[in-house]
């Protein structure tokens, strides 16, 4: 486990979230306990592509949107 | 004789269904699938939401709906700017189901009208990006032909505001935005009851989307078998031509024969 020395401060969803450095998007999705399938991201307002999120690192600052489907009209 | 109805089709993709249903305000996952099932629904609208990451164990509609049954349409549901509207859309598209959106740019908090002057905007940057563009709109004819002309897929004028279950309060105009555009025209938003549905229909209209009279029923389910038999009874009556209306009474049985 990196110490918190080396920990990133992200935005998730609009909170600040303190991160291990090193982290790629895949990585804070599982962090979040979310499965890629089933969320789309937005990583500094762009989207990032489900092929993607392996290879994508996660850097300091970063603002994240995660979004799903839920019931609407 | 033939009774049965032509397909409704939209971008290339054909329903037998002219009934489209939103999926909110259910009181649970449960009512609202059963709700979908009897509605006979073939297309059901979804909104595009952050996942709640405090609760972790909530889950999104996907888990309740299967896209290989039913068409999920992405909405733009709460979006007052076009820029908004193009961002939702993009997500929805991103979840890889469809490039399809059901765009809705909102212009008023009180009455959640369109604005039609956003909506239009976004609609030209979707179609240009590829996406079908099934765009709600208000019961203007010119905004509607505004619409097609920028390549939506459907004009989907409201019954009444969204959510208000007022029924049809412009029947004049609805059927005047069916009669001049040659895309599908859906009535979105304001159908309170069965009644508001057939008389829609019998305005001639290709379809109905509606939410909140069949959530928020006494018994969904019940409300969406009624809508169901409501938006076909509309369309056979429309199809089949009504009698004209007249100021005095005609009768019905023979006035020759009768007993002096």
């Amino acid at each position: 486990m990196p110490s918190m020395m080396e920990g990133m401060r992200v935005t998730v969803n609009g909170a600040a979230r303190e991160v291990p450095a090193g982290l790629s998007v895949a990585g804070l999705l599982r962090e979040l306990g979310l499965q890629p399938g089933l969320v789309v991201v937005e990583h500094n307002r762009e989207i990032l592509e489900r092929s993607r999120v392996g290879e994508t690192g996660v850097h300091d600052g970063d603002v994240f949107e995660i979004v799903h489907f839920v019931g609407g009209g | 004789m033939n009774l049965q109805d032509e397909r409704l089709e939209i971008a290339g993709r054909s329903f037998r269904s002219r009934l489209i249903v939103g999926t909110g305000k259910y009181r649970d996952n449960p009512t609202m699938v059963r709700a979908i099932e009897a509605s006979g629904a073939e297309m059901v609208t979804v909104a595009v939401r952050r996942v709640d990451l405090d609760r972790t164990k909530e889950e999104g509609v996907l888990f309740h709906l299967d896209p290989a049954r039913i068409f999920l349409l992405p909405n733009t549901a709460g979006c007052y700017t076009a820029e908004d509207a193009v961002r939702y859309a993009r997500l929805g598209r991103a979840a890889g189901l469809n490039d399809w959106v059901k765009l809705e740019v909102i212009g008023d908090q009180r009455t959640l009208l369109p604005d039609v002057i956003a909506t239009l905007e976004a609609a030209k940057v979707l179609v240009a990006e590829g996406f079908r563009v099934l765009a709600y709109t208000n019961e203007d004819v010119v905004t509607a032909l505004r619409l097609e002309d920028a390549g939506c897929a459907a004009v989907m004028p409201l019954a009444s505001p969204i959510g208000s279950g007022l029924g049809l309060v412009n029947p004049y105009f609805v059927r005047e935005i069916k009669t001049r555009l040659s895309c599908p025209v859906i009535v979105d938003a304001g159908v309170g009851t069965a009644s508001d549905a057939c008389l829609t229909m019998e305005q001639g209209v290709d379809g109905i989307l509606m939410n909140t009279a069949i959530a928020e029923a006494r018994q969904p389910e019940r409300m969406a078998h009624a809508m169901r038999l409501a938006v076909e009874a509309g369309r056979h009556a429309f199809l089949s031509g009504r009698m004209p209306r007249r100021e005095v009474a005609v009768p019905s049985s023979p006035s020759a024969g009768m007993l002096d």
